[in-house]
């Protein structure tokens, strides 16, 4: 019975634990440690679906698996439907592999209502995996917007201190551009008579229909991912948010951009992604380059970790679009693999970076780099974790980071020598911005006596890092189970999106 | 005059009777006791709620010649404007007591409101509408004057009279041109006269149709014709706010429903631009304006503007599933506006709390007014699961269809708009620390009304798949 219905009880059960927190409320030690222990049973019971999930999953077809469907708005044809390929399973491995970090690392810090702090995050990732599971674009679209609301009152109860600013903007920024999101479905709802995400794929669209879609799909997706020029709420929102926030921003709600524009844009609209895919690549060059020079400049850790995101987002949405300047679909295959695993490796390590600078945070307050220097001479087990981490997001062989990008530089060089050229820059500049940053945190003399008076590691939070570092090199020396479960699903995409839609006369 | 006409009306005739009976039971209870008024008036609402569930057909009804018509959406709009009605009396109780204003004129012309928006949902002539129409404005006028010494309240109740009037006369005016040129009160014959002689359809008629949609646009408080609403939102005391914002909607949505679909369908064409226009001004005015507000009645007011908006947008495609989406709206609004004046009435403590500033720390002091209020704000702002998001996307849903995916961008636009006053309220009370510290103290009964008022926009919002359902089959 759990096998047919695993992708609901993964949504539900953190949910329904996340519920039951807020009934439980805060209150004495006791009341205290029972809160933590149930989210973090739930987030780990939640993992160990997700990890039968993986097992379960059958690597060599293309098709969607685990489906759950039921009716559920009869007078409009929107159904309960939910269903995993080999996109979002690993999106999905990702989700629930982070949560339970971000429970252990919120452990003794959060003093103010943290009931109210781990159900948001449960819910959180509930309605996260209910967007890489949704195959309804109701469905869809309500885990979409429903999640804005717990990441909301995160940034804004446990934030820094322009929190209410760094909120309102992170939530008014993407509520805008998905609204439009909504009418280009309900338009596609005109087309097919209901709402399942593969009739849209199905669906004959003209050219111009499928260029307005694009456009309102990607100011859904660009502002999420986010994308040059759309950007700028993720520098406010991620330096206000408490540490497990940024956590969960970076490592997956900006996945949902790219598994946006993977999952929608390209099979609904592939005649209108090919027109677009020169402004693509070049919005996408823009933010490997020019965010990483803008990263270089940072004063603020979270602020530079956030500007790397950008920049290393921007080798998705390159990886992505750069598939329409080849005319076979293997060298496509490689470009959007890369931009997969480039998602995964991009969770893993900035994860693993906000919770390094978290780390710092809880103990010295600060998040200025100039506060800090020499933190290696107090700090030497701290060190060694974030000068992994620091290599690994500056795409270091044998590191994560270092497949997905030399996998969409590859596809790059191969489509034009230029893309290339600009897309490999990133290796000197993710190099130079996060590199300097170690050296001006970890090396050198002791600064002051701040960093005189740090202490190192504690259990927990070797035991969090311990674990990031291991998937980090796990995924950097031998990526080959994370792309067997994609590869299936991907090539059937090359063949989807090379297929145009438009028939009969445009519009 | 048979039987079956007696039964179809019985709930309005037993109202009116229990009028009568609290009418003359208040005149000998004191003031310390006027929790007689208080339950007879719950207790007559219980039974005209039972008269209307028992005795609404299954298909069209007239009676009285014609002039009165019984119907399932009467009977479900009927239903709604009840339980609005009996909500915002046990949120208004322990107000009342300590404001003293406990007097059984609140309870009277309350009711005495309440009937007139029962002749209004099912008058099925253009008199009997009026006359239903006026009995519900007579007993606003005298709601928002009804505490006689506040300045401000007998300044909103003066211009919401004179404004009210001058509507009024619109109104009849229009029904004087189109009685005039159709020959007919009735709304089915007026469609049945329009129908038989297409050049009825001409400039005689849509001068006067013009003049009713000023006089229905009035009632809603829609752009062009809205100065009154959030002057009267914030001059009246929030039970009457409350009162206000709730059951007259659904007597203006049967209102604008009866008269422009029953009875002037066939000029769907003539009146669709008004209304369009109408819709458009209301959604984008009222979202703007209610930014810069600080008083959240006053707030709430110009998003009342805003949601008109969205209704009349259902109301312009001219579609079945147009006006279903409209009802569904409706209906959902209600009961959110319900929730929010029911919680600002409940924070209110010797002063109204009507300022932005008296939600700070809510989430403090108390989590779950807050996570309550959270609920409304959200699904008023249209966010997903709440039932505001399933109102706003079948409305969204019959404007597309209806080959308009250009208003429907605007309607987007205009709800992010909105957004930001909603979670304006959200951060006052969650991102803030709390001015007053004060426990909050409330009855039983009314934390269990908010609880269920809260709880239903959730739970409606996650399964709204029967009561969508219903609205289509109640509008076919």
């Amino acid at each position: 019975m759990l096998m047919n219905s695993i992708l609901s009880t993964m949504i539900w059960l953190p949910i329904l634990a996340g519920v039951v927190l807020l009934f439980i409320g805060d209150g004495d030690q006791r009341k205290h440690n029972i809160i933590r222990y149930l989210s973090l049973s739930a987030s780990i019971v939640t993992l160990l679906l997700g990890i039968w999930l993986y097992f379960e999953f059958d690597n060599t077809t293309h098709s969607m698996q685990f489906i759950e469907q039921a009716t559920w708005i009869a007078s409009l044809n929107i159904e309960y439907y939910l269903g995993v390929d080999g996109i979002s399973v690993p999106l999905i491995l990702l989700t629930v592999f982070i949560t339970p970090f971000v429970v252990a690392s919120s452990w003794d810090v959060i003093k103010v209502r943290p009931a109210q702090y781990f159900a948001a995050f449960l819910i959180l990732e509930g309605l996260m995996i209910g967007v890489f599971s949704a195959l309804d674009a109701i469905l869809f679209y309500v885990f979409w917007e429903a999640m804005l609301v717990p990441m909301f009152l995160i940034i804004g109860i446990w934030g820094g201190e322009r929190r209410v600013y760094a909120t309102l903007k992170f939530f008014l920024y993407t509520f805008l551009g998905s609204v439009l999101m909504l009418v280009s479905f309900i338009y596609l709802y005109g087309q097919t008579a209901n709402f399942n995400l593969l009739s849209f794929m199905a669906a004959p669209l003209s050219l111009l229909e499928q260029q307005l879609i694009f456009i309102a799909l990607l100011l859904a997706f660009a502002v999420k991912v986010p994308m040059w020029p759309v950007h700028t709420w993720l520098p406010d929102a991620h330096v206000e948010a408490p540490t497990g926030g940024s956590v969960i921003l970076a490592a997956i709600m900006l996945k949902m951009g790219g598994y946006g524009f993977i999952r929608l844009s390209m099979p609904i609209t592939p005649d209108a992604s090919e027109y677009f895919s020169f402004m693509m690549i070049v919005l996408s060059l823009i933010a490997v380059t020019y965010i990483g020079f803008v990263a270089l400049m940072q004063k603020d850790m979270k602020k530079l970790i956030a500007y790397s995101s950008i920049a290393h987002m921007g080798f998705v949405t390159l990886g992505f679009f750069i598939v329409w300047s080849f005319s076979t679909t293997t060298e496509g295959a490689l470009g959007v693999t890369g931009a997969m695993v480039q998602m995964i490796s991009h969770g893993l390590i900035s994860g693993a970076m906000f919770l390094c600078v978290g780390v710092l945070y809880d103990r010295m307050h600060s998040r200025e780099i100039a506060a800090y220097g020499g933190v290696a001479n107090t700090m030497p087990v701290f060190a060694a974790f974030m000068v992994l981490f620091s290599m690994a997001n500056a795409g270091l062989p044998g590191t994560s980071g270092f497949v997905g990008e030399f996998m969409v530089i590859l596809a790059s060089f191969k489509a034009n020598i230029w893309y290339g050229f600009l897309a490999a820059t990133t290796l000197i500049l993710g190099a130079a911005y996060t590199l300097w940053m170690v050296k001006r945190v970890l090396y050198g003399e002791v600064a002051n006596d701040n960093v005189a008076k740090l202490t190192d590691l504690n259990d927990r939070e070797f035991y969090i890092l311990g674990a990031l570092a291991i998937s980090v090199l796990m995924v950097g020396i031998w990526p080959a189970p994370m792309i067997d479960v994609m590869s299936a699903t991907i090539e059937q995409l090359m063949l989807q999106i090379s297929e145009t839609k438009i028939v009969g006369v445009d519009l | 005059m048979d039987m079956q006409t007696l039964v179809l009306a019985s709930a309005e005739i037993f109202l009116l009777t229990m009028i009568c009976v609290v009418l003359v039971v208040d005149l000998f209870v004191t003031d310390q006791n006027r929790t007689i008024t208080f339950g007879l008036s719950l207790a007559s609402l219980v039974g005209t709620g039972f008269l209307v569930l028992s005795n609404t057909p299954a298909t069209t009804q007239y009676l009285f010649d014609g002039s009165y018509v019984s119907d399932p959406l009467a009977g479900l709009l009927k239903m709604a404007s009840i339980v609005m009605v009996g909500i915002g009396f046990i949120y208004s109780r322990s107000y009342l007591i300590q404001s003293k204003l406990m007097k059984g004129e609140f309870f009277l012309l309350s009711l005495f409101g309440l009937l007139g928006i029962l002749i209004m949902i099912s008058a099925n002539s253009l008199l009997i509408m009026y006359l239903g129409l006026e009995t519900l404005a007579l007993s606003l006028y005298a709601l928002v004057a009804f505490e006689r010494n506040s300045r401000d309240a007998a300044e909103s109740a003066m211009k919401y009279f004179i404004l009210g009037a001058i509507a009024s006369g619109s109104l009849l005016y229009g029904i004087s041109w189109v009685y005039g040129v159709t020959g007919a009160i009735e709304f089915n014959e007026i469609a049945t006269a329009i129908a038989n002689d297409p050049s009825l359809n001409s400039l005689p008629l849509w001068f006067g149709v013009s003049f009713m949609i000023v006089g229905i646009a009035f009632k809603f408080g829609a752009v062009p014709f809205h100065m009154w609403l959030p002057d009267v939102y914030q001059g009246a005391r929030t039970p009457v706010t409350l009162f206000i914002a709730t059951a007259p909607k659904l007597a203006a949505f049967a209102l604008i429903y009866r008269v422009l679909v029953d009875g002037l369908g066939d000029l769907h064409a003539s009146w669709q631009a008004i209304i369009m226009i109408i819709s458009l001004l209301s959604m984008v005015l009222g979202n703007i304006v209610a930014i810069a507000q600080t008083n959240i009645k006053r707030m709430l007011g110009y998003s009342a503007i805003g949601h008109v908006g969205f209704i009349f947008a259902g109301i312009f495609t001219g579609s079945q599933i147009g006006y279903s989406a409209a009802l569904f709206y409706s209906l959902t609004y209600v009961l959110m506006a319900a929730g929010a004046f029911g919680l600002v009435i409940i924070l209110s403590d010797q002063k109204e709390a009507e300022s932005l500033e008296d939600f700070k720390g809510l989430g403090q002091r108390n989590p779950w007014l807050a996570m309550l209020m959270l609920f409304i704000m959200l699904g008023m702002a249209g966010i997903p699961p709440w039932v505001g998001f399933f109102a706003k996307l079948t409305i969204i849903n019959t404007v597309v269809e209806a080959g308009f995916t250009w208003f429907a961008i605007v309607m987007v636009l205009s709800s992010v708009i909105g957004a930001f006053y909603y979670l304006r309220v959200i951060w006052y009370m969650y991102f803030e620390k709390a001015v007053n510290t004060k426990a909050i103290n409330m009855g039983k009964d009314i934390g269990l009304v908010a609880s269920l008022n809260g709880l239903l926009i959730l739970g409606l919002g996650i399964f709204p798949a029967a009561l969508m359902q219903y609205c289509l089959s109640v509008i076919n």
